[in-house]
């Protein structure tokens, strides 16, 4: 489904990413990891792609904050795969805590990465994107970005950022055939959410369990294949944000 | 002097004799709107080997000669 097709996975070292990473692979397409910190974690998801599925993968270490560190990576990633066909940006950070106790670089940082971080990568691919007259960017935001949640303003407002962002390349780019989309996971079985095993929101999720990576990997692989299908923030979420 | 090559690209987006584009005409009445600027800022700095950031308006071809030619020093 995505044979010949290459795939920029950021934050694809582990979690929802690494779903996503692995998922694109079984269907076929080339994967680039691109990773902040476990290179050991981004190495293994590229050995599962390559051995499991038999698709070219590599990963690329990159704080996706810095303008010119996504530059170079993505130069990278065109220089070893050829071009890039779809980008999923699904790196993100949280440093929680109430507002009015929140610390300046706690809330910078969280924008940094999240929001900022979409913006650069989509910044540096958009023009492979415009001379292939194709192209899929999915970035993964939060029902945290659509409801609040109470100690995540900053991550909260960097994940409604990203929908804004979303839509307006989903304008942008629709004259040359990019399609841009989002996907608000609700709570999702990874580390991220380690710490969320409390929240009394827990408790109103209709389909009454968290979810699993898989199931936003699958939302993924749909949003790469929904060729009329843009400017969409698709919830995968047990129904939580309805 | 960049006029030659940005009048042969323009011409190749707009499908027109490349005679009828002229210094003063403006990219509007050309038909080419923003996101046809970017590409064509894209496929400039294919044939020239430079990065373009293109921080001003532009409105006609001339502008974007002088501003490519202020920019390559």
């Amino acid at each position: 489904m995505l044979k010949g097709k290459v795939a920029v996975v950021t934050g694809g070292s582990r979690g929802i990413g690494r779903a996503i990473a692995e998922k694109f692979a079984s269907l076929g397409a080339d994967v680039a990891v691109v990773y902040a910190g476990n290179a050991e974690a981004a190495a293994e998801v590229c050995r599962v792609c390559s051995r499991k599925y038999g698709v070219k993968a590599k990963s690329y270490c990159c704080d996706v904050s810095d303008f010119e560190a996504v530059k170079e990576t993505v130069t990278a990633v065109k220089e070893d795969f050829g071009t890039v066909h779809i980008l999923v940006n699904n790196a993100g950070i949280t440093r929680d805590g109430l507002a009015a106790r929140m610390k300046e670089e706690d809330f910078d940082r969280v924008i940094a990465v999240n929001l900022k971080g979409a913006f650069h990568m989509i910044r540096h691919c958009s023009s492979m994107f415009i001379r292939n007259r194709e192209g899929c960017i999915i970035n993964i935001t939060s029902v945290t970005g659509l409801m609040g949640n109470a100690g995540q303003c900053n991550y909260a407002a960097s994940k409604a950022g990203l929908i804004g962002l979303t839509k307006t390349i989903a304008r942008e780019l629709a004259p040359r055939g990019v399609r841009c989309n989002a996907i608000a996971p609700g709570f999702i079985a990874t580390d991220m959410t380690d710490n969320q095993s409390e929240n009394p929101m827990l408790q109103m999720i209709p389909l009454g369990k968290m979810g699993e990576p898989g199931d936003v990997a699958d939302a993924a692989a749909y949003l790469a294949t929904a060729r009329y299908v843009t400017g969409d923030v698709l919830r995968v979420d047990g129904g939580i944000a309805m | 002097m960049y006029f030659d090559t940005i009048a042969r690209l323009v011409s190749e987006r707009i499908g027109c004799d490349v005679s009828t584009i002229k210094p003063e005409s403006t990219f509007s009445e050309l038909g080419i709107d923003s996101l046809d600027t970017v590409e064509l800022l894209m496929n400039l700095e294919d044939e020239i080997g430079t990065e373009i950031e293109l921080d001003e308006k532009v409105e006609t071809i001339d502008d974007l000669d002088k501003f490519i030619q202020s920019k390559q020093g």
